[in-house]
């Protein structure tokens, strides 16, 4: 279990003011400007032996991808900050937002000297209105303050923060779909290459990070590397913010180290399963895209990258949905598949017509208003989906009805023949 | 320059080349929707994915460079899986109704279909259907079938500069249209018909008309602007049913615009189909040899330095030449080619050509408009002007009306007053053009008829060498003619002739004898009591007033060669023929030589030709542009302040066809208001 001492998001919880003079005591802007005259190569050095793994699902190298970034200032750099959080389950940069703005934007001060970017964007959920608003005056103040804008801290460098909200699309989350919006454009994904190190906002060097990401800087800069890949198994360093939901007693957000087992996490935190461990029916284990956890894998999982991968599932953002055996698990990703089919932008072909495809079955698969090997179809359909598209969205989209029908095949053919038996007498 | 293995062909490409382009050099086709040559790649359909080895995923070939040592794969079973896939995921919303749809036969969708599609469909759940949309006259939807590749939202977006279109909605939802819908307004909308790989946009007036295999295709050129399209017509029986366009990088690319695919109904309208007589102050249908005895008749009594002709803008070489030889045989030194009385000087080659070339444009660095709406008056070449701006590097100044040509340029003044200033360098465009590597001056036939015409060309042409447009490499001095027979009425000398009179002087009332080839846009109301004879193919202005009508054939119905606005010479050939007992134009002037005793000392077309060539040997080259000489040239007189008007108020009716058409009198009441809305007037 986690230290307090070892704590980054010190007022995850909100218990104390998000207020500058307050975000100060908690040691934000602790010796922020002793850290940009080590240069760009030792912040990104620091952050490459930190181990730290993008937090917003894909869990790429954060040191490595900033070192894409070109040397050459030709043309200018930017820094995107990605907190449209829409994933269904994950709510942890909200709290970031509300609760701990400042540290976001101290993340945003070294993270935009460490990539060259003298402009900051920072892209929030249209949803996420007050933490928009107190986002925004975080802002405001950091400037009057001179904690950003022209020579920010006093350590020689520009860096312009600018909030951007967004109007509500799923899609805009995946970040060359969140560049075109911010553009002006149909939040679409681009396809890659160029990769934004090379072409990115107006084609330009741009480096896209998540909110917790960049808010987990700072506090790794202070501490050192050593400090932060000391927690988890190698390649799965550091804290993580944990967002445990469903049906547990006590559904909280929770920093903890990463590769802390799912029961620990669960019973420590989160109060437990709703009637017992033995209750567990199965667990979504990173966010609704992520495929499901059955309950005979949750008593040895490990959380993180590697050890959900063990078990044919996928670390996402760490946000736990818990379901108990009052579940109907086939309503619950039907449900899902809902939400993909609803949120898929539409440009190529896989995703849009397959997911439609994909929900309409499951939707009958509920009722059981089916045959059996459309069960097998539907997989095949998944396949031709799968790495197929331009961006990761439809992959997320599908895992959810592999995962199920990989644990939960044999309650799929029985709902269908039970359906096949009320049609006879009907 | 990167060297890849591609089924196990290796290949070097240039830098930049995507996996397709790299396959369609070696002949290996790949399956695409969303593609396009000319068009932003969006590697949406994901059609063209192939393997790439030490690649996790199968990458779309459209979008992907080729780098050094790729090894690609794209027949593997993994490709052809992948493919499979993706054609079933298109079907499944698709309404498959090939037999009622017009693109049946020629749609990208159905012939892939055939080859990556699954025997029969496992999708049972209900298919989507999408609302039409109402896109003018000239494209009918039917956007069920739609399969999202926004091939026409690129091309309104990047080609045409008129972003009308959009995806609405997303996902499923995703439907191709405006939120506010109108008719689309742009003039080359109608290759939004050819560009969509599927039965979505087809040819609204030519809507199920037959089959695509069904027409018999004949590769001629256009004549409805002096492009110079490379078109194909395509006919069933004797009826000209649809214009598609020819590939030819030099002149239209792939497009052609509206007026040239669609003014093709109007051939079946308002034809001359027999020859008429005046008599007794009507007109009544006569043989041949009446109207020729009438004609013969007439010129015994009239002096010869009484006969004149005017050539109209649809007229071919050699009927031009034939006229021309028949009137200097009777000794009438009265010719002109322009109707537009435009009377700058026509001494050499070079100045009333584009110089520059229309593929030229693409090299200019710095383009000046004076007096011209290129977007109206030659929509071919306003896309590549267009096209050049996209590229960046290239700023366009305009001399002339205010209007929109789907690019934004450096507005200078509405009347040629700004030359001078330009030239001495008080305008601010003169050091855009003075940094310039080749800047291209473009003045309209338009401004060059104005009365001070002769100033302005004179003015255009100190404004290319002041600014070093005209050099060995580049020759930036460019009019730009709207009229198909232009350049090569001036290139066959059909001018006044020694002495003789030109447009304006045949027109007001010295004439006693008139011979209109095709003239329909001029002013007749001063002729007074001159006879006139009327060759041409629609009954439109000229034929009214008329004493004889010798019926003609249209472009599509002859052998003819047409010059370009570039000097282009091009062959047209006969698609269908021409209607009743009308004749191909050279042959009845050669006829009516016959009848008067001037007999012209030819055939055959091509005895004809070669004496034509003899004279214009710039001609002779089909499809080629002659080295054009840089000669003086010049006329005098002052640059007036009158604003420059638009030579060509109303794209969709500008000669006797498309006055003809239904389709374009349609265009024109349903899309002209529109652009006046949006200021283009």
């Amino acid at each position: 279990m986690l230290e307090d001492k070892d704590r980054i998001f010190t007022n995850l919880y909100g218990f104390e003011s998000w207020s500058l003079n307050a975000a100060r005591r908690r040691g934000v802007y602790d010796g922020t400007a002793d850290i940009l005259p080590k240069g760009r190569d030792w912040i990104i050095e620091e952050i490459k032996k930190s181990n730290l793994r993008g937090r917003g699902g894909a869990g790429f190298p954060t040191g490595m991808k900033w070192s894409f970034m070109p040397k050459d200032n030709s043309l200018p750099h930017y820094l995107l900050i990605n907190a449209d959080e829409s994933e269904p389950g994950t709510c942890k940069d909200r709290d970031i937002l509300r609760h701990d703005p400042y540290r976001l934007l101290e993340g945003a001060l070294i993270a935009s000297y460490a990539v060259g970017a003298h402009a900051v964007y920072i892209y929030v959920r249209g949803e996420y209105f007050n933490e928009a608003a107190i986002l925004q005056q975080a802002v405001d103040e950091a400037y009057s303050y001179g904690l950003l804008g022209r020579n920010a801290m006093g350590a020689g460098w520009d860096c312009d923060v600018f909030i951007h909200r967004g109007a509500g699309a799923y899609v805009c989350g995946e970040e060359t779909a969140l560049m075109e919006s911010l553009e002006g454009k149909k939040g679409q994904p681009r396809n890659k290459p160029p990769f934004p190190a090379n072409a990115g906002l107006y084609s330009c060097p741009t480096t896209v990070n998540n909110v917790e990401t960049i808010a987990s800087v700072p506090e790794i800069l202070r501490r050192g590397a050593g400090w932060f890949n000391g927690f988890g198994r190698p390649k799965n360093n550091g804290t993580k913010i944990f967002c445990i939901s469903g049906h547990v007693n006590k559904p909280c957000n929770v920093e903890e180290t990463m590769g802390i087992p799912l029961r620990e996490l669960i019973e420590t935190h989160a109060g437990g399963v709703r009637g017992g461990w033995d209750n567990l029916l199965a667990v979504i284990p990173g966010g609704s895209s992520t495929p499901l956890v059955p309950a005979h894998l949750c008593d040895s999982v490990i959380m993180d990258f590697d050890g959900l991968r063990e078990v044919q599932s996928s670390f996402g953002t760490g946000a736990v949905i818990v379901m108990d055996k009052s579940t109907d698990i086939i309503y619950a990703i039907a449900r899902i598949s809902a939400f993909y089919k609803h949120e898929s932008c539409g440009q190529c072909t896989p995703c849009r017509e397959g997911i439609a495809w994909l929900a309409r079955t499951m939707a009958r698969m509920v009722r059981g208003d089916a045959s059996v090997d459309e069960i097998d179809t539907m997989i095949e359909v998944t396949k031709q989906i799968e790495g197929k598209t331009i961006c990761a969205f439809a992959d997320g989209a599908v895992w959810p009805i592999q995962g199920l029908v990989r644990h939960f095949r044999p309650l799929l053919v029985e709902r269908i023949e039970a359906y096949r038996k009320t049609a006879r007498k009907a | 320059m990167p060297k890849l293995t591609i089924d196990g062909i290796e290949v070097e490409v240039a830098q930049g080349t995507s996996i397709l382009q790299a396959c369609e050099q070696i002949g290996i086709e790949i399956p695409r929707f969303c593609f396009h040559d000319k068009l932003s790649v969006v590697a949406s359909c994901r059609m063209c994915l192939v393997e790439v080895e030490k690649m996790p995923k199968p990458v779309p070939s459209c979008a992907q460079p080729c780098a050094d040592g790729m090894v690609v794969h794209t027949n593997s079973p993994a490709v052809k899986k992948a493919r499979k896939g993706v054609m079933e995921l298109l079907l499944i919303n698709h309404p498959l109704d090939c037999p009622i749809c017009d693109q049946g036969g020629e749609c990208d969708l159905q012939d892939q279909a055939v080859a990556y599609g699954r025997s029969c469909g496992r999708y049972r759940d209900e298919k989507r259907a999408v609302p039409e949309k109402d896109f003018g006259p000239l494209i009918k939807t039917a956007m069920t079938r739609c399969i999202h590749c926004t091939r026409c939202v690129r091309f309104l977006n990047e080609i045409c500069g008129t972003p009308e279109l959009g995806g609405m909605k997303r996902g499923e939802n995703l439907e191709i249209g405006m939120y506010a819908e109108h008719a689309l307004t742009s003039e080359l909308s109608g290759n939004l018909i050819d560009i969509c790989p599927v039965g979505a946009l087809t040819n609204k007036p030519n809507a199920f008309a037959a089959r695509s295999w069904e027409y018999q295709k004949t590769e001629t050129v256009d004549v409805m602007d002096a492009v110079g399209s490379n078109i194909r017509v395509d006919t069933i029986g004797n009826v000209a049913r649809r214009i598609l366009p020819r590939l030819n990088e030099d002149v239209n690319e792939e497009w052609i615009s509206d007026k040239t695919r669609f003014a093709v109904d109007g051939l079946r309208y308002g034809r001359l189909d027999k020859p008429w007589v005046k008599r007794d102050g009507a007109l009544v249908p006569a043989s041949w040899d009446e109207a020729f005895s009438v004609i013969a008749d007439r010129l015994r009594d009239v002096p010869a330095g009484r006969v004149g002709a005017l050539a109209g803008d649809l007229a071919d070489c050699e009927s031009m030449f034939a006229l021309k030889m028949l009137l200097t045989g009777l000794g009438s030194p009265n010719l002109d080619c322009r109707q537009d009385g435009a009377l700058y000087d026509v001494s050499s080659r070079g100045a009333y050509i584009m110089n520059s070339g229309i593929s030229g444009i693409e090299e200019a660095d710095a383009i000046l408009l004076i007096g011209t709406n290129p977007r109206h008056e030659a929509a071919l070449i306003n896309a590549r002007i267009r096209k050049r701006w996209l590229r960046g590097g290239c700023r366009v100044g305009v001399i002339g009306p205010e209007v929109d040509p789907g690019y934004p340029y450096t507005y200078i003044s509405a009347s040629p007053g700004a030359i001078p200033a330009i030239l001495d360098g008080r305008e601010a465009f003169a050091s855009v053009l003075k940094d310039a590597q080749r800047p291209m001056f473009i003045v309209g036939a338009g401004a060059l008829a104005r009365p001070d015409g002769a100033a302005i060309h004179r003015y255009v042409r100190e404004l290319a060498e002041s600014f070093n447009a005209v050099r060995e490499d580049w020759n930036g001095f460019n009019v730009l003619q709207h009229a198909a027979a232009r350049v090569g009425g001036l290139d066959l000398g059909f001018l006044p002739q020694e002495s003789g009179w030109g447009t304006r002087d045949i027109l007001n009332g010295r004439l006693e004898f008139l011979w209109l080839l095709g003239a329909d846009e001029v002013d007749l109301s001063n002729i007074g009591g001159a006879f006139v004879v009327y060759q041409g193919h629609h009954g439109d202005a000229g034929a009214r007033r008329a004493d004889v009508i010798l019926p003609g054939a249209a472009y599509t119905e002859k052998m003819g060669l047409y010059v370009n606005t570039e000097g282009r010479p091009q062959l047209a050939l006969q698609a269908a023929f021409p209607p009743g007992e009308a004749r191909e134009d050279w042959a009845i002037v050669r006829a009516v030589s016959d009848a008067c005793g001037a007999t012209l000392p030819f055939d055959t077309l091509m005895q004809l030709r070669e004496a034509m060539f003899e004279y214009a040997p710039v001609l002779e080259c089909a499809g080629q542009v002659q080295k054009t000489l840089w000669e003086s040239f010049g006329g005098d007189g002052r640059l007036s302040h009158d604003p420059f008007g638009l030579a060509v108020p109303n794209f969709y009716m500008t000669n006797p066809i498309c006055r003809a058409s239904p389709t374009m009198a349609k265009c024109s009441e349903e899309i002209l208001p529109l652009l006046r809305r949006e200021g283009t007037e």
